[in-house]
């Protein structure tokens, strides 16, 4: 192998990326375009549910209780109805996904029991955010109850005997807690370099198959081994530019509290970009149109990055074959590695299998790839 | 070990197609050999075989004693391939081409300045280095072409159509450069669809259907031609060329631009009864003249005998 070739073959490739504006923008817009979609874009949290109201008595407490919804921030009131039929209509044409139903003797009952009940009906079309909606309408009805039994101590000197049948206190304080970018952004480090990287790869060999230009290389010297080297080093450092970009951005632009070491972010970073260009190399090996090759690298990173790497859909809910599938979808266990340096402050010794993990992919995918280019026409 | 390059049998079918079909010749070191034939005579098949990149189905080739189908990347260092279609990169600049090879080829970097200046300087690409490679005319491409195929010193070198959409200047200057490479003991082997082109080669292989139709120097080429030719210049050469079809003695026609060629069994026998044809329909022309073969003229005379034979 000669060292000179590669380096030839580096600096030819890292000119021609240079000039294009199109790789150019591949490689520096596309991560920040993806940074803000999906930094912003994707939160399980879930704010300003549309709610209904049906409240039957209109009095002093069942207008503070309504208030206490809208204060709580989670809630915005999108109408006020007359009755069930109504509420039914409302649902339907999605004017509200939840109604809060106070009955016409709430205060009465209140004030002679300490304990009055209130219904809540909820759209479960969305089971996702129908139950993140009833947690936190627990969580206002249980401060609200316990806000009633203060004002009830303070005028009858004990506490009310029926209040606070079900504490729903903890489920408040978790969701009020746990933002959930700080569990989803580190995901978007992941799904951002394994799109971007596979992307600029798969290029660069089918890149030369149409401009006419692999004839001629491929009557030089050069060995297959070398002109893998010589492509991926300029993608190498461009993917590690975008890591360090979107990173940043997670760290000082979204507020991911980072408790982990930089040594070994970048040590895992640098792992895993690696494999990720492999991949785009070996799609642009076997795959000889550049569209063609851009296409698959888009659905063989998309998919499993956004849909099996854990980075919105926990892995320990999936269906046990599903689960079993996950351990060969790379990008895994670079998510799982980012949530802990990140969250955790995990070093080397506790990242230990998810970077063996990804160090065996590294070598079965370069191994692949070396031998899969072949200096041939037919 | 005499032959800069020995092939022998050398087939190589596309599907059911036989682009080259079981075609040998040998070159001497310093031969301008060239490849003469239309598009789809397996021109650009052997020459792609020969540079390593396809492999045959079956025959042998060997350049400098080095087999070619057996070990391809022991032939690369020493052979340097300019393919028809242009093969550097347009988005680089011209010294970066040429840089971009030299690397490849391990070629030290004094060396490399020096020839590299000479070599545009024989090309006249000096004031164009700095250039785009996409932004040179065709011309210019294929200078450029020969310098990157050049700069490492090749013992063979291989040009597939070099020439073709290149304007006359540029190819005189090629030209030359391919001489000046001959007299350094470099062997060439070139294909081209021209004819005025294929007279400059110290020897020529006619191919056609992917056979080799007749292989040896230009000269004796013509000389081997059947039949002795005739020229009828005329204002118009098509309604010669129409009169003149099934007089006897005749064995072929050729447009020739103002002219009709006329390749009769017997030129003396010939020319009056051509003479007689052409008065009977009034149809007005110059001397019927006998004159030498051009290497097109050999070339259809041997093409159109073969089709006749197959079609018999």
């Amino acid at each position: 192998m000669s060292l000179r070739r590669v380096l030839a073959l580096g600096f030819k490739e890292f000119l021609q990326v240079w000039r294009d504006p199109r790789s150019l923008a591949v490689a520096l817009l596309m991560p920040l375009m993806q940074m803000v979609l999906l930094g912003y874009g994707v939160s399980l949290d879930i704010r300003r549910v549309p709610l209904c109201v049906q409240d039957q008595e209109n009095s002093t407490e069942s207008r503070a209780l309504v208030e206490d919804f809208v204060a709580s921030g989670w809630f915005a009131i999108t109408r006020t109805l007359p009755d069930n039929a109504a509420v039914r209509t409302a649902m339907d044409r999605e004017q509200c996904i939840g109604a809060l139903v106070i009955p016409v003797d709430f205060s009465r009952v209140l004030a002679a029991t300490g304990q009055a009940p209130v219904q809540s009906i909820f759209d479960a079309t969305d089971t996702n955010t129908t139950n993140i909606a009833i947690g936190y309408a627990e969580g206002v009805i249980s401060l609200a109850t316990a806000d009633f039994a203060a004002r009830w101590e303070a005028a009858h000197g004990t506490r009310p005997t029926r209040v606070g049948v079900v504490d729903f206190e903890p489920r408040v304080w978790f969701n009020e807690g746990l933002d959930s970018k700080n569990f989803i952004i580190p995901g978007v480090v992941a799904v951002i370099l394994a799109l971007v990287g596979a992307q600029l790869t798969s290029l660069t060999i089918s890149r030369e198959w149409e401009r006419g230009t692999m004839e001629q290389l491929i009557s030089t010297p050069v060995q297959p081994i070398e002109l893998m080297l010589g492509k991926l080093v300029p993608y190498f450092a461009i993917g590690l530019f975008d890591a360090a970009f979107c990173l940043a951005a997670a760290i000082f632009w979204f507020r991911v509290p980072f408790l982990g070491s930089i040594v070994t972010l970048a040590l895992t970073t640098s792992l895993f970009t690696f494999v990720v260009l492999g991949i785009g190399y070996l799609i642009s090996v076997r795959i000889r149109s550049q569209i063609g090759a851009s296409q698959v690298a888009l659905v063989l990173t998309m998919l499993p990055t956004t849909l099996l790497s854990g980075y919105t859909f926990p892995i320990d809910q999936m269906p046990a074959a599903i689960r079993a599938l996950t351990f060969i979808v790379y990008p895994r266990y670079y998510v799982s590695i980012l949530r802990a340096v990140f969250l955790k402050g995990s070093g080397v010794a506790e990242l230990a299998f998810p970077m063996l993990a990804l160090t065996l992919y590294a070598v079965f995918i370069i191994w692949v790839a070396a031998r899969a280019f072949r200096k041939s026409l037919d | 070990m005499a032959e800069a390059i020995a092939i022998g049998n050398l087939t190589r079918r596309f599907g059911p197609l036989v682009a080259v079909n079981g075609v040998s010749f040998t070159v001497a070191p310093g031969e301008i050999f060239g490849l003469v034939g239309p598009d789809g005579a397996g021109k650009t098949t052997i020459m792609r075989m020969l540079a390593g990149v396809l492999s045959p189905h079956a025959g042998t080739i060997l350049l400098d004693g080095i087999d070619v189908v057996a070990a391809p990347e022991r032939a690369k260092p020493h052979l340097s391939y300019m393919p028809q279609r242009f093969g550097l990169y347009e988005d680089l600049t011209v010294a970066e081409n040429i840089r971009f090879y030299a690397e490849l080829f391990g070629v030290p970097r004094k060396e490399r300045i020096a020839r590299g200046a000479e070599l545009l300087e024989a090309a006249a690409l000096g004031p164009f280095r700095r250039r785009l490679a996409g932004n040179l005319s065709g011309g210019m491409k294929q200078k450029l072409g020969l310098i990157c195929a050049l700069i490492h010193t090749p013992r063979v070198l291989l040009l597939d159509e070099p020439t073709t959409g290149v304007d006359p200047v540029s190819r005189r200057e090629f030209w030359a450069i391919l001489y000046d490479l001959r007299e350094q003991g470099v062997t060439i082997l070139l294909s081209t669809a021209y004819m005025d082109e294929a007279e400059r080669c110290t020897r020529l292989a006619l191919l056609h259907a992917g056979e080799i139709r007749s292989c040896d120097t230009p000269q004796r080429l013509k000389q081997a031609m059947p039949g002795a030719l005739l020229a009828v210049p005329a204002a118009d050469p098509r309604a010669v060329r129409a009169a003149l079809g099934g007089v006897p003695g005749v064995l072929g026609l050729l447009l020739m631009g103002d002219r009709v060629h006329v390749r009769v069994d017997d030129a003396a026998r010939a020319a009056p009864l051509l003479a007689a044809r052409l008065a009977g329909p009034n149809i007005a022309h110059g001397e019927i003249a006998r004159v030498e073969p051009g290497i097109e003229d050999v070339f259809v005379a041997l093409v159109g005998d073969a089709t006749k034979a197959e079609a018999a």
